[in-house]
């Protein structure tokens, strides 16, 4: 068994030589000893060591390239570190008898997927990786089976599961079996959840049902142009809604990047994706048991940024980018943004402060003026959440003149929604930092990251104005008929308009300087590395779904 | 060599102070010194911005005058705002409503009691009613007299004065234009090639060249609206263009004791539409028999018009050295810095010390000519479009080299600055000097290297170029220089196969350090016993879309890195967050600058130019040949702007038919009129904008069915 295993470590390197098969035989005498049995089940092995390998075979191979994908062990290939990758379930077959599947012909061994393990810059990491070109990497119970088995494995050692989808859906041969194959996936996702990252990159078709799975992990990652995410295709959705639609209009990269928010991020090819999800995986901790991973930067911690003194515009009409200010303040300029596409008035992704890993969450003044609508909301909610569940600090940057008015947010439940955003930074017990670097106000405000939902350390830039609403409409309201409403606004911004209000009691801790800003956060991270905060035990909370 | 080391890094120093690093830059070259007992000036108000006020406060600084600054609404946070003693507002961010009026400055005159003003150039450095007005108040104008600004303000004038002056002037017509036909008429009297801009202007702003009688017409459309738009006066000029002509100036300084002087010549032969961009003293072209005959003509004509302070008479010198008159700007000029390189002379203090009515300490005699000075004009301009396009934007990074020996910067910004749409986009004059013309150019090589300019398109790839290309070097240049060398347009430096290597080379080293940190986790319990990174690292450079297939090690001291059998070492003591890398490559020193690094795709600044080059391990380049290259999403029949500006007018309406090279509107920026044309033939299908309103960098303005 020893022997078994060594081997397909050897092997898994996805040698195509097959001269090195047979060197590894004459390493092993125990199967090359004459007895006739052995020899036959070694051949076996062989052969079906081979099979797995090719999987539907070259010309569904050829046929996968010419559509611009890889094939499923190329892509692990080049996802993992060279020579780390380990496989499990090489042999593991369908049982179908029904529809001919039973025939010889039609048994692939690993049943259209591969799992195993294998370590990223290092890092241990649980992967599976659906081969389209085995039955259209259609879901059997077996295949379903496998997924399990590496995920089970994941929690229990609390290493993060990658899972790269590329399949046309359920083993319909196999019927109610292929269902629960997927609902056992569907339980373990829920199961790992807030226990290991758990991240999907959409590689190809992932249709129906199937699609369930990357919607409960924590990221949905997008291969533009050659995948698509939908409950029902074009075709159902021609004979049930007379729509005409295309494959890429309802499920394509682009389609979930902008429009429905279900994907995080869409790459330009397999090779971008899976290269830049080695770099992604570098911000993540493995699980929620590990600290989010600091590394080494050439950054200096007590950099100035002098650049931010005047970013900011005099007349809060104005607007500026709010991705400026992210980018001068973490090390080097290395910002992975969350949705980037999508709800663009909230900034959201991981960045290092001093080599630390963060999350970063800012109102952006360029889209909508920043305001808070219910994508946006979402969007932040989601991510605030995944922050706090793997122990990653929160730097919130507030430019928020309030939440969006109008029938169309309210009769979709702005109030529903808003409400998950400060739902999850009232629950985020990670350190939080907040830095408002101009407009504060109303109950925006008191959700982002405000003092008073137990954020650590709040700062005002001068340019801060934390007040309940903007000088006009206050004015409107509180001097209502009065002839000088001009007057009685420049008060107003005198009084309100400034960081003082909230200085004076203790809201924000400090008036700093935009260019002492990274200096600041990054001594606060050390010092908040070792924040401990606990809440009282509840079977889980009720987050305003 | 799996972990990752801590390396030595070389650090520029980030933070000096700017205010320091003005005051301290350019003391050193001046011979000129101050004498504290010598009556002068309490309080000067510098009715300017950017670089030239900075640069006018400078002096005033040193001698111990107090400065008043004014900025507009955009200039709040501006350098010389910073820099003076006191700085008033002077109105909104248009020129017109703060920089240009008068009303408003001669107030601030009264508040803050300057008792002179300094005027720079451009703005109202050449308005005869500023100086009037000044002169009623009692306020000294530190400039020449008003009769002399009106004298050459005017084109045809001026040439009938330098006639009457003996000076030599350009063969042609001199004349009022009424319409297109006549413009016609007058340019076939003289022959083409024809020169025509407007009465008014200064500079190379609205001068356009006429090959024949359609672009004759052309030429007076433009110009004239140009002309009404910028000075309010449509007066044109059209005269015999010289071919092959070199654009040399002579520096004048006169007091108002009867002394006048000329500080040698300035050679700007390098141009694109008519303006500057690198210029040099002296000029290589000249003997000293041309050179002092055209400086006793630029002295005669000073004389000639009582001219007093700083002015310049720019000359066009053709290929016999047979020199003409071509105007005489009243007004300390842009490239005055290289004259005081290497004369020594002070030109702001000496302006100054005229202007309080004092005589000129130097003779003719004592004006030296100091080894040699080369200036570029930084500008914020895209020069890949047209050898340069403006662009604005926020100075995210901005370093300049000064901390080299011989080099002066002169500007008006710093990191965080805003270059705003309302005014010139010059970011700086970057100077250098030397013994002799090799060691200015150098060390002008070296600056623009370190240079380091983020956040907005700039054209130093163009700088950079013309320093080292050999025409420019052995000095056989004109003003045609740029459009004779690049007739379709600059295209970046050409690598040769070397300089290819060694740009992978460093990506590839820049990869690598990546890489072996990825791995170096500080708090991370779960990895693995035995080495986690290979001992050499088998990736593809892609450089201009040509594959280079590479192994990189890092050694204790330095990296190996082998190209197509040829091994590089390069030096690892330089930090990937700098923004400049002292590379040496294989023993030679190569200056790179990292201007991004966003996944495999590095982007390096090289002799100028910036490479995008992808460094990818090579199993994903041999798997990229197994799929088919993406098709590239062409888009035509799309006319976008190439710069922010407003639209001044669109010729072309929705259905229209339009043929190639037809032109559908005019962009106006900085001054500047650009007429835009379609790229194929065929119907408007939609204008996305209106006269008159604002569109940005690559707004689609209008698209073609």
């Amino acid at each position: 068994m020893a022997a078994l295993v060594k081997y397909s470590r050897a092997l898994v390197t996805f040698s195509k030589n097959p001269a090195s098969l047979s060197l590894l035989r004459a390493g092993c005498p125990r199967f090359c000893s004459g007895d006739v049995m052995s020899a036959s089940v070694h051949d076996r092995i062989e052969e079906k060591r081979r099979a797995a390998l090719l999987g539907g075979g070259q010309r569904r191979i050829d046929a996968q390239h010419k559509k611009g994908k890889l094939t499923a062990r190329e892509r692990v290939d080049l996802l993992v570190d060279p020579g780390t990758f380990v496989e499990y379930d090489m042999f593991a077959e369908h049982r179908c008898s029904d529809f001919g599947m039973e025939k010889d012909e039609n048994k692939f061994p690993g049943d259209g997927v591969v799992t195993g393990h294998g370590r990223i810059h290092g890092r241990p990491v649980y992967l599976f990786s659906q081969d389209f070109t085995v039955f259209g990497g259609s879901l059997s119970s077996v295949h379903a089976g496998k997924i399990c088995k590496i995920m089970d494995q994941a929690m229990l050692t609390g290493v993060p599961v990658i899972g790269l989808n590329d399949s046309g859906g359920a083993r319909i041969q196999e019927g109610v079996e292929s269902l629960a194959g997927y609902a056992d996936i569907f339980q373990r996702n829920v199961e790992a959840s807030g226990m290991v990252p758990q991240i999907s990159l959409i590689m190809g078709p992932c249709a129906g049902g199937a699609v369930y799975s990357p919607a409960l992990t924590d990221f949905t990652f997008m291969v533009k142009d050659t995948s698509y995410l939908f409950i029902t295709g074009p075709d159902v959705v021609k004979s049930v809604t007379r729509e005409e639609v295309t494959q890429e209009e309802l499920g394509g990269a682009k389609t979930h990047t902008t429009l429905s928010g279900v994907a995080h991020r869409a790459f330009e090819n397999d090779i971008d994706a899976l290269l830049r999800l080695r770099e992604f995986y570098n911000f993540l901790p493995l699980s929620n048991r590990d600290p989010a991973p600091i590394r080494p930067t050439e950054d200096p911690a007590d950099r100035l940024c002098p650049v931010l003194d005047h970013l900011v515009p005099l007349d809060s009409h104005k607007p500026y980018n709010m991705l400026d200010v992210i980018q001068a303040l973490i090390d080097e300029e290395d910002f992975f943004e969350i949705m980037p596409k999508y709800a663009k008035n909230i900034v959201v992704g991981f960045a290092r402060m001093n080599g630390r890993t963060v999350g970063i969450v800012g109102n952006q003044p360029k889209v909508a003026s920043g305001c808070l609508d219910i994508n946006a909301s979402v969007k932040g909610a989601r991510f605030v959440r995944f922050c706090d569940a793997f122990n990653i600090p929160l730097i919130t940057f507030v430019d928020v003149p309030g939440f969006l008015p109008g029938t169309s947010q309210e009769f979709n439940g702005i109030i529903r929604h808003g409400a998950k955003l400060l739902y999850a930074y009232s629950e985020a017990t990670v350190p939080k930092i907040t830095v408002i670097t101009r407009k504060a106000y109303g109950g925006a405000y008191d959700v982002m990251a405000s003092k008073h939902v137990k954020a650590d350390i709040n700062y005002a830039w001068p340019t801060a104005e934390v007040a309940v609403m903007g000088a006009k409409g206050a004015v409107s309201i509180i001097f209502r008929g009065d002839q000088d409403q001009a007057k009685k606004e420049a008060e107003y911004v005198e009084k309100f308009a400034n960081p003082f209000p909230a200085a004076i009691r203790g809201f924000v801790d400090d008036i700093l300087e935009p260019r002492m800003t990274r200096q600041r956060i990054c001594r606060d991270l050390d010092l908040l590395s070792t924040k401990k905060e606990s809440r009282p035990w509840k079977k889980h909370a009720n987050l305003p779904l | 060599m799996a972990s990752y080391r801590f390396n030595l890094v070389k650090r520029v120093p980030q933070f000096s102070s700017s205010l320091y690093r003005i005051a301290r830059r350019c003391c050193s070259i001046y011979t000129t010194p101050v004498d504290t007992n010598e009556p002068t000036f309490d309080k000067i108000l510098i009715a300017n911005r950017g670089e030239i006020a900075c640069r006018v406060m400078q002096t005033c600084k040193r001698m111990g005058i107090k400065t008043v600054a004014i900025f507009s609404e955009a200039d709040r946070h501006a350098l010389h705002a910073q820099m003076a003693d006191e700085a008033m507002y002077v109105g909104p961010a248009p020129s017109n409503q703060s920089y240009l009026v008068m009303d408003r400055i001669m107030d601030i005159i009264r508040k803050t009691g300057a008792q002179a003003v300094h005027p720079g150039y451009g703005f109202l450095s050449e308005n005869k009613e500023f100086a009037k007005k000044l002169a009623d108040e009692g306020v000294a104008f530190i400039g020449p007299p008003s009769g002399a600004i009106q004298a050459m303000g005017d084109k045809i004038e001026s040439k009938l004065l330098a006639k009457d002056a003996k000076v030599n002037v350009i063969p042609g017509f001199d004349g009022v234009v009424k319409d297109a036909d006549e413009a016609v008429q007058i340019a076939n009297d003289i022959g083409y090639p024809v020169m025509i801009k407007a009465s008014a202007g200064g500079g190379g702003k609205g001068m356009r060249i006429a090959w024949n009688d359609q672009e004759a017409r052309d030429g007076f459309r433009l110009s004239s609206q140009e002309a009404a738009s910028s000075f309010g006066d449509d007066r044109l000029l059209i005269e015999k263009f010289i071919d092959n002509p070199r654009h040399i100036e002579m520096q004048v300084l006169a007091d108002s004791h009867g002394n006048a002087l000329y500080l040698n010549e300035r050679e700007c032969s390098i141009q694109r539409r008519n303006q500057k961009v690198v210029e040099e003293a002296p000029s290589i072209f000249l003997d000293p028999d041309t050179r002092r005959a055209m400086g006793e003509q630029a002295v005669a004509l000073a004389r000639a018009v009582d001219y007093t302070s700083a002015g310049t008479v720019e000359f066009l010198v053709d290929s016999q050295k047979n020199f003409y008159f071509l105007e005489m700007n009243t007004r300390l000029q842009v490239e005055h810095p290289i004259t005081e390189c290497i004369t020594g002379v002070d030109i702001v203090q000496q302006m100054i010390r005229v202007a309080k009515g004092h005589e000129l300490t130097m003779k003719q005699s004592d004006i030296p000519i100091r080894g040699w000075a080369v200036e570029c004009r930084v500008y914020a301009e895209d020069p890949y479009k047209s050898f340069g396009l403006p662009s604005i934007g926020w100075l995210s990074r901005y370093q300049e080299p000064t901390h080299l020996p011989k080099v002066r910067c002169d500007s008006g910004i710093q990191e965080g600055s805003e270059i705003s749409m309302y005014y010139d986009p010059m970011i700086s004059k970057l100077v250098t000097y030397g013994d002799n013309r090799e060691e200015a150019l150098q060390n002008m090589c070296r600056a623009l290297d370190n240079y380091v300019i983020r956040g907005v398109t700039h054209n130093i790839p163009l700088l950079q170029e013309i320093i080292a290309h050999p025409r420019f070097v052995s000095g056989d240049i004109n003003t045609k220089f740029l459009y004779e060398e690049y007739p379709d347009g600059f295209q970046g430096r050409q690598l040769s196969d070397t300089e290819q290597k060694e740009v992978a080379a460093m990506a590839a080293c820049i990869y690598l350090r990546d890489q072996v940190r990825a791995g170096a986790f500080k708090n991370e319990n779960r990895m693995p016993l035995q080495p986690v990174n290979p001992a050499a690292w088998d990736i593809t450079a892609i450089v201009q879309g040509q594959e280079m297939p590479a192994t990189v090690t890092e050694n204790k001291d330095n990296f190996t890195v082998t190209i197509d059998g040829q091994t590089l070492t390069v030096n690892n003591d330089w930090s990937i967050a700098a923004a400049v890398l002292d590379a040496t490559i294989n023993g030679q020193q190569n200056t790179f600058q990292c201007i991004s690094r966003k996944g495999d795709e590095i982007k390096l600044q090289y002799k100028g130019t910036v490479f995008k080059v992808e460094v990818l391990p090579k199993k994903a380049t041999d798997y990229s040949h197994l799929m088919p290259e993406k098709p590239k999403v062409e888009a035509s029949g799309e006319v976008r702007s190439p710069m922010a500006g407003s639209l001044v007018s669109i010729s072309v309406q929705p259905g229209q038919d339009v043929a190639i090279g037809q032109e559908v509107c005019v962009i106006e920026a900085m001054k500047m009129q650009n007429s835009l044309t379609a790229d194929r033939s065929g119907k408007v299908k939609a204008v996305h904008f209106e006269t008159g309103t604002n569109v940005s960098e690559d707004d689609l303005i209008l698209e073609l069915e």
